[in-house]
């Protein structure tokens, strides 16, 4: 079977790997582009929000490449997203491409369901459930390691004097993983990517930034999506933290449910548990952020989605009651490079002024 | 005795009837807001975040209408009113489980807001234990609770019966309103037209610049899925490969579906809000299961603050001709 599945920043590399040592042909999905952007556009409704239409693009393009089945999330709502395989499904039928999508709605709704599809996958992969389980095992580790390297990236970013060192050291460290077949392998391929990152030139000397990045998962986990804002602050000497990460994505959305002290926190400002997307998380991580000393927050979230439109529109009173300031960006397919990195200078330059008056006032105090 | 203020739109079209009876029988009184107009649209706009859909920025300038005429308003937070869907996963679009929040942060001067949670899956005797909590906020006892839900509960019966004869609901709210028994005289038509969308955009003649008006006026009788009982709707859940998750949604889903099964229905009509997250779905589904069924006709008509009378009869006259023409020719 040629299964292929959603482009988000770096998993793709162990995705691949899962869907090759489950017995399948990989179709590793292209990082979107203009041209899955606008694919996607025009086979997508106008008012869907912009990950669906990024993912639509996404499925045409591996369609083309012989694809035949694509796997992804399903989710229980209350947000779109749980509702985007149905959706897709529909259209691809009615552009008459033959790939079927499958998804995989979260254990704890329907876990015969989950057992169901993930039988279908291993059979026809013709591979035995205890290969299954470690191959499953493997994929997992791979993930926490890209996400350790990518995480430490961002915090050495903002030292390096030569631009553009840190990002080639983690697409190296990056392409080490993707060639890590064992447990060990991939601890000495992360290892070794920590030590690249290590040894970029810094100037340890610097005091950059620190900004809290939250907001909507696709768009915040997809640096095509959002126009590789991390690494644009990074180069303007900011120090970033996201609060999602796949391995922490996972661990808490799919298995456990949680989440719940983010919705304590949350809950003198936004007092119902589940709106939906990162809504909620979105308040509370804003607080969150603020407690731990960061100098502000830029929320991510695709044009009219709902979850962060709530969200928004209770933002403004946390960002006073904690004193850290807020910039939103909602992204759509008219958002360009220029538009987000003008904005982006704008809040830096706020920040730094905040920084240096709050320093002043310190002093007086002293 | 308190003055309780109701916001004439979102669930207003849907549960009114039993509210109304509810805080009367408590011996409150009850305000509605006036009818959507010109001056609660652009307040809304104005005090709203100005990404929301136009509905709940209508909703917001229905409460500043409200503001300092009232005690209370009573805002409850939807968050579920049956077990349904996949998983039991439906609830209420994400704006209105957050409706109660985005109303305090964006009003000034706010009455105190009754904001109870409705989470009506939990099981049976959940709705009067909502109800209990908005009887006790209001300072009442729990005898006099005890004797106003079922009131509550028979004029919500009574409300849905007019339904169910094919009255349209803000007909109905008119009769009950002015105690009237009369089953308004049927117009003469000669198409009949499923109109469906959220009861919010159907019934507020003003969101849609007088669509309904309209299509009567063009001689269409007019079904919505507010016509059909429960059971009729979630009969097509069975047809979808998942149901979505919003109430609202599902039953204009639900009632697209099987009024597109039905032979005498000429045409469906879908009354969609601008910038509408669920709607993006919604709108498409139809479309392609219209096209599924028969080719049944389909025509999505979006409001936004701009929707003009003018706009919305001239697509709706293309449409009926379209529908003359294809009847004249299938007879022939
Ligand atoms: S969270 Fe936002 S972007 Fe994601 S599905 Fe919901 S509305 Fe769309
Ligand atoms: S369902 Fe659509 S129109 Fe209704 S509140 Fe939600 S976004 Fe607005």
């Amino acid at each position: 079977m040629k299964i292929s599945f959603p482009h988000m920043g770096h998993s793709h590399i162990a995705f691949k790997w899962l869907v090759e040592n489950l017995g399948h042909e990989c179709i590793v999905p292209p990082e979107p582009s203009k041209k899955t952007l606008d694919l996607g556009v025009r086979y997508s409704p106008e008012f869907a929000c912009i990950p669906f239409k990024m993912l639509m693009g996404t499925y045409l393009e591996v369609a083309e490449q012989g694809a035949e089945v694509i796997l992804t999330s399903g989710g229980c709502g209350p947000c779109r997203a749980g509702y985007y395989w149905v959706m897709h499904q529909y259209l691809l039928e009615e552009m008459g491409q033959d790939l079927k999508v499958i998804a995989f709605e979260p254990p704890l709704c329907d876990i015969k369901d989950f057992w169901k599809k993930l039988r279908w996958i291993r059979k026809t992969g013709g591979v035995s459930w205890k290969h299954f389980a470690q191959v499953m095992k493997i994929t997992w580790e791979k993930i926490k390691a890209i996400d350790d390297v990518e995480i430490y990236s961002h915090e050495i970013r903002p030292y390096e004097i030569k631009k553009g060192d840190t990002t080639r050291a983690l697409t190296r460290a990056l392409d080490d993983l993707d060639k890590a077949e064992k447990i060990d392998q991939i601890m000495e391929a992360r290892n070794a990517g920590i030590r690249r990152l290590d040894e970029v030139l810094c100037d340890k000397l610097r005091n950059p930034l620190k900004i809290g990045i939250i907001g909507e998962i696709y768009v915040v986990l997809e640096p095509a999506a959002n126009h590789y804002l991390q690494i644009m602050l990074g180069e303007m000497g900011v120090q970033t933290h996201r609060s999602i990460y796949l391995s922490g994505y996972t661990r808490e959305s799919a298995i456990t449910n949680g989440g719940d002290a983010i919705y304590q926190i949350a809950r003198p400002y936004l007092d119902e548990v589940c709106i939906g997307g990162h809504g909620v998380n979105s308040i509370g991580e804003t607080i969150l952020y603020s407690q731990h000393g960061f100098d502000g927050v830029v929320q991510l979230a695709p044009f009219s989605c709902i979850p962060e439109i709530v969200a928004k529109s209770i933002i403004p009173s946390v960002s006073r009651d904690f004193n850290i300031p807020v910039l939103t960006l909602f992204i759509d397919e008219q958002t360009g490079k220029a538009g987000v990195q003008t904005r982006l200078e704008a809040f830096v330059d706020l920040l730094e002024m905040r920084r240096q008056s709050n320093e002043k006032a310190t002093r007086l105090v002293v | 005795m308190s003055k309780i203020g109701i916001p004439r739109t979102l669930a207003y079209f849907v549960y009114y009837p039993f509210w109304k009876a509810f805080f009367e029988e408590l011996g409150h009184e009850v305000v509605l807001s006036s009818p959507t107009c010109r001056a609660i649209l652009d307040d809304g706009v104005k005090e709203a975040v100005n990404d929301a859909c136009i509905p709940i920025k209508i909703y917001h300038g229905h409460v500043l209408d409200l503001v300092g005429k009232v005690d209370w308003i009573f805002c409850p937070r939807l968050v579920s009113v049956r077990k349904h869907g996949d998983f039991n996963t439906e609830t209420f679009c994400p704006k209105f489980l957050g409706l109660p929040d985005m109303i305090r942060q964006a009003i000034d001067k706010l009455p105190k807001l009754l904001d109870v949670r409705v989470d009506l899956k939990k099981g049976k005797d959940e709705l009067f234990q909502v109800f209990s909590q908005v009887g006790k906020q209001l300072g009442n006892g729990v005898d006099e609770i005890k004797r106003a839900f079922p009131i509550a509960v028979k004029a919500q019966k009574n409300y849905c019966k007019l339904l169910s004869r094919e009255i349209l609901p803000h007909v109905a709210l008119e009769m009950l309103e002015q105690n009237c028994k009369q089953i308004p005289q049927e117009t003469e038509h000669d198409l009949k037209i499923a109109v469906v969308g959220y009861p919010y955009a159907l019934y507020d003649a003003y969101i849609n610049a007088g669509l309904l008006k309209i299509l009567e006026k063009e001689g269409v009788k007019v079904f919505t899925q507010d016509m059909l009982s429960d059971k009729t709707l979630d009969r097509q859940a069975r047809s979808l490969p998942k149901s979505m998750f919003w109430y609202f949604s599902n039953r204009a889903v639900y009632g697209g579906l099987h009024f597109m099964k039905q032979k005498d229905i000429d045409g469906i009509i879908h009354v969609t809000a601008f910038a509408c997250g669920p709607d993006s779905m919604v709108d498409r589904m139809l479309e392609i299961e219209c096209r599924r069924h028969n080719s049944t006709p389909y025509l999505s008509i979006t409001v936004d603050e701009h929707t003009g009378e003018a706009g919305v009869r001239t697509r709706i006259e293309a449409f009926l001709d379209m529908l003359r023409y294809r009847r004249d020719r299938d007879e022939n």
